[in-house]
């Protein structure tokens, strides 16, 4: 039999929580979270004039989450051998319920992504966020994109048709200009003198262990900064206003609806631009015309083939590898070369080279498409 | 004497010995470092006729080190005339043509000799020359015939591989229609029209634009050294070296028999000696544009087989440009359809077997051919019919599910506004 105070006590106890809010107490109370809540909580985003940029962030990491989701989806059914491949490809294009769709998908995804990837990064650049403190995140987000690019490259090769295999041949073909390493990094890439069986299967290993690996623990580096530093306030929008907003539920709302658009464009790419297959790779026949790699290797691409083929003592394919490598390591330490941006003062210089990157890119690019 | 002067006496001799000095070394670097052998045809034809020298320009015989005396003997290192083409040194001057064959066989039937220069070219043109239709009028007498250098050429005289060489497959018509395409020197002997008729045929259009160099032309026929026109009987083996299958099917078909009966030469009846049309599945007609109609009318066994052998060809072709057309709208709306492309494939080789098989004249011997064509039709429609729907399938998917996106839009649009009113 209960007693009085018993009874008082349930009386004043406080209101009894729903099923949900029961469940993420016991959650919270095992887990911890309730730092990273009150983070998130407290977290906030600069509004301003430029304040559409920082869209191109989470983009980016929803497309990624996409390739993740449909790239395991695809292991299922993906043979890695140059007997196979081709043919488990085409069995997912044809016998798999909904696995044109999710190849389909997963390739439209990778090249949206790297295309909100670069945009990301030129926004970035342009409204110089790569200040203190954020040196390490601009680099972290650079090799990302290197990552991805990697990513671009062992995933063409995967599908085992022909295009795919001479583009692949031409592509690891480049490093050889590399003085002493450039045989070894050519056969290293291939798995031996030639694009084979085994290239196929040590591209798949870079495909789905190293390359993933490797975006994990950057990629946590580069969010865990992103969470710490905060958004970075471009110069100029300092006097504009104070106005932010909370990130959780505000901004990402807007980040779900731009997801979501996303989203319906890449259902609608699928299924009006299914992603072709090709023909089999036959190392036998002749390479065909018209030979090039995906288009965001077309700029390099075409810069190579345009180069002639001996400048003054040095070899034009060498000396226009030896620039992309300059320019590479110089986009890298933008941020400590930049002093000027770093002192908060206008770096136009750095602005001008970044307008003439981004011309660059998108002349060579065309070139490469309409040549 | 002053100094002035003693210079003007020194002066005269420098120049003498400075000329003497370069006069010395001029004849010096003039002489030549070894002396070439002299070669006195050479020497002479050339002041006599230099366009007969240069016509050796690219000869096989002179790059491969034989001159004018490997085929024409005499001796070469004597300046004299009457040395240098003496008989006694085995001059043989210019053969005449009924001794062109044995003059060139001299080397060319020899096969220790040939073995020198090239060991894999035969040895017995000279032989089955005499067994030519050319050799034979030779032995009769003829001049006017062919021999070796009719065709080959005497000097300049090129590789059979070369294109330049007057027997390169390209231009062998040529070649054998300077006489025969030639009226006033056939002298009515035979038809001149056949290098016109060959120009217009399905393997002069291979040879000579598509520039495929295993199309036959006038020898692959007809022989080359041993040329003469296939006897009646002969002509299913001469089109059977590479047309096997239906030189094959023709010699199982009821036709084979006949043909020989009647003295019909074979594969001519349909198809002509040479102006050898493309084939169409038009010629198994029993209509007036079609070939069996000339000789097969209705009511016999013959008429019957070619109708029901024209339809059965007529009805695959017309079905597998319907699944083609069916493939290729899948195809163009983006659809995975190789495996389609394979069954169709399937089905072209089925239709290709029945145009060979149509030489054994057998209305059921088609029909399990056209059958097996119609199989991989049907299932190759089916696929992309598939194809079709899967892509209609598609297209409903994408609205349905642009819908819900749509409306998650709306959705996340409105909760953003509720949260900020407040």
């Amino acid at each position: 039999m209960k007693t009085t105070s018993e009874f008082e006590h349930q009386t004043t106890a406080p209101p009894e929580l729903s099923r949900i809010q029961a469940a993420q107490q016991w959650l919270r109370h095992r887990l911890g979270t309730a730092p990273v809540e009150e983070m998130a909580g407290h977290k906030t985003v600069p509004v301003h004039r430029h304040t559409i940029w920082y869209y191109l962030g989470g983009m980016t990491l929803f497309l990624f989450s996409i390739q993740v989701v449909t790239g395991i989806l695809l292991l299922l059914y993906y043979r890695p051998s140059a007997e196979e491949a081709f043919e488990s490809v085409q069995f997912i294009m044809t016998d798999v319920s909904f696995g044109w769709l999710v190849r389909s998908i997963h390739s439209w995804s990778a090249n949206l992504m790297i295309l909100t990837l670069f945009i990301h990064m030129f926004s970035v650049y342009f409204l110089k966020a790569y200040r203190p403190p954020r040196e390490i995140t601009w680099i972290t987000g650079v090799l990302l994109l290197f990552i991805a690019l990697g990513f671009g490259f062992s995933g063409y090769l995967l599908p085992w048709n022909k295009l795919a295999f001479f583009a692949t041949r031409v592509g690891t073909e480049i490093p050889r200009v590399f003085p002493f390493v450039g045989d070894f990094i050519m056969r290293f890439l291939r798995g031996g003198d030639e694009v084979t069986g085994a290239t196929l299967t040590r591209f798949f290993g870079f495909h789905v262990a190293i390359l993933p690996a490797l975006t994990t623990a950057i990629l946590g580096v580069h969010l865990w900064l992103v969470q710490s530093h905060g958004m970075s306030r471009p110069r100029g929008t300092e006097h504009e206003n104070d106005r932010e907003m909370k990130f959780v539920p505000n901004f990402l709302l807007r980040d779900i609806m731009g997801w979501l658009v996303a989203l319906g464009i890449l259902a609608a790419l699928a299924a009006i631009f299914p992603w072709e297959l090709g023909e089999k790779a036959d190392p036998f026949v002749p390479a065909p015309a018209g030979i090039r790699p995906e288009w965001f290797f077309l700029f390099s691409f075409e810069t190579l083939k345009l180069l002639p083929a001996h400048i003054w003592f040095f070899e034009g394919e060498a000396l226009g590898i030896l620039g992309f490598t300059l320019g590479i390591g110089f986009w890298l330490l933008v941020p400590f070369l930049d002093r000027n941006a770093a002192r908060g003062l206008p770096s136009r210089g750095f602005t001008v080279i970044g307008v003439v990157v981004v011309i660059y890119i998108v002349v060579m690019t065309a070139i490469g498409f309409w040549s | 004497m002053g100094k002035d002067k003693l210079k003007m006496l020194e002066s005269p001799w420098k120049i003498l010995g400075t000329v003497a000095c370069a006069g010395f070394l001029a004849s010096v670097s003039f002489l030549p470092a070894q002396p070439k052998p002299a070669d006195s045809c050479v020497a002479c034809h050339t002041d006599l006729d230099e366009s007969l020298t240069r016509q050796m320009d690219g000869d096989i015989h002179l790059e491969r080190g034989l001159g004018c005396v490997g085929c024409h003997g005499g001796d070469a290192s004597q300046s004299d005339q009457e040395l240098a083409m003496a008989a006694t040194r085995g001059f043989a001057g210019r053969p005449k043509p009924a001794q062109t064959a044995a003059f060139c066989g001299k080397c060319h039937s020899d096969a220790g000799f040939m073995k020198k220069y090239n060991p894999a070219l035969r040895i017995d043109q000279q032989a089955e020359y005499l067994t030519s239709v050319h050799g034979k009028l030779l032995g009769q007498g003829n001049q006017m015939v062919a021999t070796c250098i009719s065709c080959h050429g005497s000097h300049g005289i090129r590789s059979v591989s070369h294109p330049m060489s007057r027997v390169y497959p390209q231009k062998v018509a040529q070649t054998c229609g300077k006489c025969h395409a030639d009226s006033g020197y056939m002298k009515s002997r035979l038809p001149t029209d056949q290098v016109a008729h060959y120009g217009k045929s399905v393997h002069a259009e291979a040879l000579m634009k598509k520039n495929d160099l295993s199309a036959p032309t006038c020898n692959d026929c007809h022989g080359n050294h041993g040329a003469s026109p296939p006897g009646v009987s002969s002509v299913a083996n001469v089109c059977g070296t590479c047309h096997t299958r239906q030189a094959e099917m023709f010699r199982q078909s009821p036709h084979n028999a006949s043909f020989q009966q009647l003295g019909q030469a074979e594969c001519l009846v349909c198809h002509d000696n040479h102006e050898i049309a493309p084939p169409t599945d038009q010629m198994l007609s029993v209509e007036e544009s079609g070939t069996c109609a000339d000789c097969h009318s209705e009511g016999d066994k013959g008429y019957a087989a070619a109708q029901a052998m024209h339809r059965s060809i007529t009805d695959l072709s017309g079905r597998l440009n319907e699944v083609e057309q069916l493939v290729t709208r899948a195809e163009r709306a983006g659809m995975e359809v190789s495996r389609a492309r394979i069954g169709l494939s399937e089905g072209h080789d089925a239709l290709i077997g029945a145009r060979v098989v149509v030489h054994r004249f057998s209305a059921s011997h088609v029909k399990t051919e056209t059958d097996r064509g119609m199989a991989s039709a049907r299932k190759t429609r089916q696929l992309g019919e598939q194809a079709l729907n899967e892509l209609q399938f598609r297209r409903k998917g994408l609205a349905a599910s642009l819908l819900v996106i749509g409306l998650a839009l709306v959705a996340v649009f409105f909760k953003i506004r509720q949260i900020e009113r407040k």
